[in-house]
């Protein structure tokens, strides 16, 4: 018993170091940017003293400023419909059975899986074959299908956790079946459409690929600025934007997070 | 299940009168939740991928071009030599991602999920898929600015080293990491790590602790406890992450086209420069329908031995 416990010690040892040699190797590259930024040296890699020079570069650059604001309109449209019409499809496929209804579920997840150059590809040959030019409506409108696949799991999830008998004793006590979803339905969903929004948010700001494919010559997202930025090499004030991104994302992780745990918090109550 | 009280579960007749209030408020339901999803997913994923179907079958097409009789000559192109190259070199980049993931994700999923304090494991795990959250564009550039050939480790490994020409060691010369397949490597796994862990700890999490201690107890020795319990009992975790890591990989385009040079072309850059730059759409299409059937094949095992609860 005694040379058992020495094992797990040491099992837990050497497996505990290893497990903080993995979570530097997470952190580095994104503590490498951050530490970058403030580097004076415009090329090498060596720390030639502080300076917030990059930072202020990059406040002053429009065309990061246009690409970030295309970036923001396109993720709040695509989340703002897959957040009505993914929560819709969530409730919908948890109501009813009918035939055709796992090939439905399947489809609405295949983004999730389907490599995105293939949805991007698709999305190309079928805009120009209906002959609609691309712009910035264009990559709303295949964001939401990746949206939706993230907004419709996530409220399915938490639907499955829910209790079906308040919606019911809502409608015996004389609400109409609308009535029901929004009063009682709806309030009870809100952590999951939040949670869904919020990931799909960060999703739809990360794009690349899919952008690269649907954009108008005149709709450049922040990914495909700051793609072709560094296809022609290390831009200090790109490091200035990742830490300003970072903290950002960061922010918007800490919120899911807690709207996550305060709703599974009340649910254990 | 069903949450209607008003609607008995009858099946859906094809009923033209609309009299019967359950069955057209059944109707009204279902087009109004699954209606604006369905159109939208018809339009803009089913459709679209039918195209692409469709188009993949004309031989030379481009953007604008004429129409030529279909035939299977753009899926015979894939089978080239060179394209046939860049299959293998896909394959090779996404087994071997997985197996880097897989090697390093293990321990760290199996410490956090059976050794760490309990209080601190939900943290730990957070933590850790944390960088998840952060620009994957900006994390490959990250990389970029760590292995190029003036870049971070080639600064430090060469740096002028006391330590090193006391013992009369040559100094170590710069590593060419970048725009070849290590750096390809490294990025890809650095990418996908989170995920391995996410899934693993999901299934080690579940592992029953008194089958450890009854291995133990009965004499078997930690690797014997490892083979024979650990790995058996989180199999369908391990398939599960590893054929999701895989179809992810084979997917990938930002790490091979960004890390890698002109030697790891791979099928989505392919894919990419046929639509973006060389204009050949027709050849493009066959490509793309070849990485969906791939991905198809691993989706098709990972429903059949992966651990379905933790894969979602």
């Amino acid at each position: 018993m005694a040379k058992s416990q020495l094992r797990v010690q040491r099992g837990f040892l050497w497996q505990g170091l290893f497990t903080l040699l993995m979570f530097f190797f997470m952190y580095l590259p994104i503590l490498v940017l951050a530490l970058y930024s403030f580097n004076q040296s415009r090329y090498s890699a060596s720390w030639e003293g502080f300076t917030l020079a990059w930072y202020q570069k990059l406040f002053s650059d429009a065309r990061i400023l246009s690409a970030l604001q295309n970036s923001l309109t396109v993720a709040f449209c695509a989340v703002g419909v897959s957040a009505v019409v993914g929560t819709l499809m969530a409730v919908g496929l948890a109501r009813y059975r009918f035939p055709g209804r796992s090939l439905y579920r399947g489809i609405s997840y295949l983004p999730l899986i389907i490599p995105d150059i293939a949805i991007a590809v698709a999305t190309l040959i079928f805009l120009a074959v209906i002959q609609i030019r691309l712009s910035l409506w264009t990559i709303v409108a295949s964001h939401v299908v990746f949206c939706l696949a993230y907004v419709g799991l996530i409220v399915s999830t938490r639907l499955a956790d829910l209790n079906p008998h308040l919606e019911e004793a809502a409608l015996d006590l004389g609400a109409t079946p609308f009535q029901a979803f929004i009063k009682v339905l709806l309030p009870q969903l809100m952590p999951g459409i939040i949670s869904g929004c919020l990931l799909a948010f960060v999703l739809s700001l990360d794009d690349f690929l899919i952008a690269s494919f649907t954009a108008g010559s005149d709709a450049t997202t922040l990914p495909l600025e700051i793609y072709s930025r560094i296809r022609t090499g290390v831009k200090p004030d790109i490091n200035a934007l990742s830490v300003v991104l970072m903290l950002v994302s960061g922010l918007v992780f800490l919120i899911a997070e807690s709207i996550r745990y305060q709703s599974t918090e009340k649910r254990l109550k | 299940m069903s949450t209607q009280i008003s609607s008995p579960p009858t099946p859906p007749t094809p009923k033209s009168e609309p009299q019967a209030s359950p069955t057209a408020g059944r109707w009204l339901g279902y087009l109004g939740l699954l209606g604006p999803a369905g159109i939208w997913l018809g339009l803009l994923l089913v459709l679209p991928t039918l195209v692409l179907f469709e188009l993949s079958l004309v031989p030379g097409l481009e953007p604008g071009g004429l129409v030529n009789p279909s035939g299977l000559e753009n899926y015979l192109r894939v089978f080239e030599p060179v394209n046939l190259l860049v299959m293998k070199r896909s394959l090779f980049f996404a087994g071997g991602t997985t197996v880097i993931c897989l090697l390093l994700g293990f321990p760290v999923a199996y410490w956090i999920a059976l050794l760490a304090p309990t209080k601190w494991r939900n943290l730990l795990l957070v933590g850790f898929v944390l960088p998840l959250w952060t620009s994957s564009l900006l994390r490959t550039y990250a990389w970029i600015t760590i292995l190029r050939y003036s870049g971070v480790l080639n600064t430090l490994l060469t740096s002028p080293n006391p330590w090193l020409s006391n013992l009369g060691l040559p100094t170590i010369p710069r590593l060419e990491l970048l725009n070849d397949w290590p750096a390809v490597l490294i990025g890809m796994s650095y990418g996908y790590l989170p995920y391995m862990v996410l899934i693993l700890y999901a299934s080690l999490e579940k592992l029953d602790r008194r089958l450890l201690e009854a291995a133990s107890d009965l004499g078997a020795n930690p690797i014997q406890t490892f083979c024979q319990v650990t790995v058996p009992q989180t199999m369908p975790g391990i398939a599960a992450a590893s054929l999701l890591v895989f179809i992810t990989g084979l997917g990938d385009f930002v790490d091979p086209e960004l890390l890698g040079g002109d030697s790891t072309m791979t099928i989505s850059r392919l894919i990419y420069n046929q639509f973006l730059k060389t204009n050949q759409w027709g050849f493009g299409s066959a490509l793309s329908m070849v990485l969906i059937m791939l991905v198809s094949i691993a989706i098709a095992l990972l429903l059949k031995f992966g651990d379905r609860s933790a894969a979602s």
